[in-house]
């Protein structure tokens, strides 16, 4: 199974927009391998979540975890049947932990879109 | 000579400066502020005719498509996914710039046209009056305010344009086709923030730039500090009184109907030159 969070700066906290945030971070169970990568879709002039929800999709993710999801990309992951789930606390690793131990409760609120306002 | 009058801060007096300048100037009065025109409130313009505005959505041809995703990267708006082996666009994000059936080397995209809005052409005495309306829930109003300056701007040459607030995409879009612009700002902290940032936009597009400053209960220095350094005209300082704001609330124009305000506009007309 694959995992995608949105990550922070420091690379290793959960960060609270999806579409926005700097890095991503990629985790294969099968394998327990992990792979950080820049969000392209962080300065996008806009669509940015409609723009890293592709990016989910493009990376055969089965799961997202995110404090945060647009309904436009909710609506692509949806379509891609990718689950999408709320994290506990801000750490990245414990959030897999919890994935994979099944503890993780769906993401069951999509924003209408933030568009400049935080 | 076209003029285009704009705030930054919502409810600064945009409008209230266009309508009664159109009719002092005997110039269109085009209203660009699409998603809630309100100069008609002031003019009650007759003999109304509406023409529809559409814009274009892609459509996809799924036999055509090869899933090359050109379209995809292309959309800088983000507009369109691929998913499931197909494209498929957001409405609601697409710009309508047509840019996917240009670049897709099959042919599998095409635009089909829907309404978003209108344009509504009027009378007021000998004014011109030309109104952008956007439908409720559209996102981008930059067609209808397109043909809204097309209409206004075959009818007269000499207009004043009624811009949207702010300084994105709908403002710049109004102002481009003008030959100087008007801001008017309020003496206040926050008035004073959003014009410079109008500012910089017009100074950006290269537009010569006067200033109205509205609803003055007291000089702000930092405003007018600013005005002097960057050598803006102003071309009126209009006092804050509650009795004007109740006219105003009236929907009443005041050209014409109050010495003061006459005055005062007729000597805007003399000072503004292109």
């Amino acid at each position: 199974m694959i995992i995608i969070l949105p990550l922070d700066e420091n690379k290793t906290d959960i960060c609270v927009s999806f579409g926005r945030c700097p890095f991503l971070m990629i985790y294969d169970t099968e394998n327990n391998s992990t792979e950080i990568t820049e969000n392209s879709a962080a300065n996008a002039q806009g669509g940015a979540g409609i723009k890293s929800a592709q990016f989910i999709v493009d990376s055969k993710a089965d799961a997202l975890i995110t404090v945060r999801c647009g309904e436009n990309a909710a609506e692509v992951l949806n379509a891609a049947g990718v689950k999408i789930y709320k994290p506990e606390g801000i750490s990245a690793e414990h959030n897999i932990a919890l994935l994979k131990d099944a503890k993780l409760s769906p993401l069951t609120h999509f924003h209408a879109g933030f568009h400049g306002i935080q | 000579m076209k003029i285009a009058v704009l705030s930054g801060k919502g409810g600064t007096g945009k409008t209230f400066v266009s309508v009664n300048l159109a009719v002092a100037k005997n110039a269109a009065y085009i209203d660009c502020d699409v998603e809630e025109p309100n100069g008609r409130i002031f003019l009650k313009p007759v003999d109304c005719k509406e023409s529809p505005v559409f814009a274009g959505l892609p459509e996809f041809d799924e036999s055509k498509c090869v899933g090359c995703r050109k379209c995809v990267d292309f959309c800088r708006f983000n507009a369109l996914v691929f998913i499931k082996n197909k494209p498929a666009v957001f409405s609601d994000v697409c710009h309508a710039c047509g840019g996917c059936s240009l670049i897709c080397p099959t042919g599998a995209v095409t635009e089909t046209m829907r309404q978003i809005g209108s344009v509504e052409q009027c009378k007021y005495k000998k004014t011109d009056v030309v109104t952008g309306i956007l439908n409720i829930g559209e996102a981008s109003g930059i067609a209808v305010i397109k043909e809204a300056l097309d209409t206004g701007l075959r009818l007269n040459e000499n207009a004043v344009i009624d811009c949207p607030p702010g300084s994105g995409c709908a403002v710049m879009e109004s102002i481009s086709a003008s030959d100087l612009c008007i801001i008017v700002v309020e003496p206040t902290a926050f008035g004073f923030h959003n014009f410079k940032m109008v500012y910089r936009l017009v100074k950006l597009i290269g537009k010569p730039c006067y200033i109205v400053i509205n609803k003055e209960d007291a000089p702000y220095p930092p405003l007018d500090g600013f005005c002097a350094e960057n050598g803006l005209p102003i071309l009126a300082r209009i006092p804050f009184d509650p009795e004007t704001a109740a006219l105003l609330a009236n929907g009443e124009l005041l050209y014409g109907m109050n010495d003061y305000y006459t005055d005062l506009f007729d000597k805007v007309v003399c000072e503004v030159k292109p």
